[in-house]
């Protein structure tokens, strides 16, 4: 197997003495697709929070492209990890286009001005999210779907080999989720690009994710393919609580709504 | 930087509207001075002194104050993503009032290196203003800006009650002196006092122009900002350490002059929209433009006697200020 592009290391972190995260280890492959999974307060968002170090002072090791976190600058290590935050509500009236061009932020320094391989990879990033339309748009005109699609615009631009995304589809409608799951998986597909993803939908991490990765409680549950974790009452241990299971129409298995 | 037709019409306005405020305004005031007296200073002694060592030195302090202000509001508003951060609403302008109070109070008068104890006295106290806010922040996570602005005025409160303690306990001369000068006002004699600004203004704005990048970033969020690569620690440090300077070398000289710093980023985000590179330009032009017109205003409208330039920015900045809240809220 090849060298790991992320590799977390006995992670543990707490916000002052409460642990959120305890002794965890995960490998992640070069354009593998991982979905994040387990209960609130498991500590899924702050994973991968640790990853772009936006919480300091976890204890472990996170290897970046086998070099160790602290080696990188934050704007060396944000061309190797692009992080889609959940939407905290606030907007601002930054164009859709100006919004999108400061994913280019690691590739400039402070006097460089945008060049052709920049607005390329602008041009680019609005493509494949679909907001060729939108570019002029101001942002806080945008809606729900459109402003995630937006966010996961920006950090194509950033071109970096991982994207790291907290609830990308949570407070989407059916609709709108599909088109961002799209997005995803063309970049998936057409650039290689590694997705670690954060999610409650259980049946998104089944359908779209290689490998899943449950945590419990700041601990890791479960790490494997994705059908692994509907066996041995995994599942209901996650959760404390039972699930119905069938079989999607396309073959593979599926958690029934209550 | 690429500038659209329209930027680069406002921010063409703004330069030349601010060249000639600063060109017209020493000719007006309680009264007119011609350019043949301006120019003729052993024919027309008084005319001469006035015009030159007291109305254009005053113009510039005021265009100059104005600037580094409006910047400063601007850097609060981004840095706390809310639109009634301001140097005053965040008590920043009281600590450097109570440095200024306590140097005047101690007789720090002397010049260290060009620049005036009182003028380090107030730049220390924004500093020490902007560290206990910033502190706050960091206190615990989920500090809304809200609970921040509301530190703000109980630390503003807290610096205005010890600064009357410091007047309590000073001389007749003393006393009079920090009263006048907590009134805010521009009076000034002679090129020094718009010469010490400068170099607070200079290095202040000069990081800040730097760093518009960043600050277009942290306006998007912290999160957002860091995972784009911005070191966000280092820049906020940067920003806060620009914006003491600012506030603290102006309130040093000037007194507190409120509003400037809430009003003139918001009237230019209308103008020019909210990017950084081309807002704090027309933020820092509109600034200066803004104070000057403010000043020459105060000092004519009932000539002889002056409104202290500070009464006329609030006479429009409360209702600014609350047209604002309720716009905010309204969001």
């Amino acid at each position: 197997m090849s060298e790991p592009i992320v590799d977390v290391r006995g992670l543990s972190f707490g916000y002052g003495t409460a642990p959120v995260l305890t002794d965890v280890s995960c490998s992640i492959a070069a354009g593998e697709r991982l979905a994040i999974v387990g209960p609130n307060g498991a500590g899924k968002s702050t994973l991968i929070k640790c990853l772009v170090r936006l919480v300091a002072g976890f204890k472990g090791e996170i290897l970046v492209q086998g070099q160790p976190l602290d080696s990188y600058s934050q704007r060396a290590l944000a061309r190797v990890l692009s992080y889609v935050p959940q939407a905290d509500g606030r907007m601002f009236s930054f164009t859709v286009r100006d919004f999108v061009a400061m994913g280019r932020y690691p590739h400039l320094s402070a006097f460089t001005a945008r060049r052709a391989h920049d607005e390329a990879a602008i041009d680019r990033a609005l493509s494949r999210a679909g907001l060729d339309a939108l570019a002029s748009r101001p942002m806080d005109q945008l809606s729900g779907g459109e402003r995630q699609r937006l966010f996961i615009a920006a950090a194509i631009a950033q071109e970096a080999a991982v994207l790291l995304l907290d609830e990308p589809t949570t407070f989407l409608d059916p609709r709108h989720q599909q088109e961002v799951e799209g997005v995803l998986a063309n970049l998936h597909d057409e650039c290689n690009v590694t997705l670690v993803s954060v999610t409650h939908d259980l049946n998104r991490a089944l359908r779209h994710a290689d490998r899943v990765l449950a945590l419990r409680g700041g601990r890791v549950h479960y790490l494997g393919a994705p059908a692994g974790l509907l066996e041995a009452g995994r599942l209901e241990a996650l959760f404390g609580r039972t699930f119905a299971l069938s079989t999607h129409p396309d073959g593979g298995p599926m958690i029934l709504p209550d | 930087m690429n500038l659209s037709k329209r930027e680069s019409v406002i921010l063409l306005g703004l330069l030349v509207g601010g060249f000639l405020i600063v060109l017209v305004a020493p000719f007006v005031g309680m009264q007119a001075i011609s350019i043949e007296h301006v120019l003729d200073g052993a024919k027309f002694p008084v005319d001469y002194d006035i015009f030159w060592h007291v109305r254009v030195p005053r113009v510039l302090l005021a265009w100059l104050a104005g600037a580094a202000l409006a910047l400063a509001g601007m850097t609060f508003q981004s840095l706390f993503r809310n639109p009634l951060a301001t140097p005053f609403t965040l008590g920043i302008a009281s600590g450097a009032s109570l440095g200024a109070a306590i140097a005047i109070r101690l007789g720090w008068t002397v010049l260290w290196l060009g620049v005036s104890g009182v003028s380090i006295a107030a730049f220390v106290g924004a500093l020490a203003s902007v560290l206990l806010v910033f502190g706050l922040t960091r206190l615990r996570r989920g500090f809304s800006s809200g609970t921040l602005l509301l530190a703000g005025v109980a630390v503003g409160f807290f610096f205005s009650s010890v600064i009357l303690f410091v007047q309590y306990i000073s001389s007749f001369s003393e006393s009079y002196r920090i009263i006048r000068w907590l009134m805010g006002g521009l009076e000034v004699v002679g090129m020094d006092a718009p010469l010490s600004l400068l170099p607070f203004l200079v290095v202040g704005a000069g990081i800040i122009f730097y760093l518009t990048r960043e600050l277009n970033l942290l306006a998007t969020g912290e999160d957002m900002a860091a995972s784009r690569g911005v070191d966000v620690k280092l820049t906020r440090q940067l920003l806060f350490f620009a914006t003491s300077l600012l506030v603290g070398g102006v309130v040093a000289l000037c007194g507190p002059i409120g509003f400037v710093g809430m009003m003139c980023p918001h009237i230019c985000r209308l103008l020019v929209g909210p990017n950084h590179r081309v807002l704090a330009v027309a933020t820092a032009l509109f600034g200066g433009l803004f104070l000057t017109i403010c000043d020459t205003f105060a000092r004519t409208v009932i000539a002889p006697a002056e409104i202290p330039v500070g009464v006329i920015t609030a006479l429009l900045g409360g209702p600014f200020f609350l047209w604002l809240l309720v716009r905010v809220r309204s969001v």
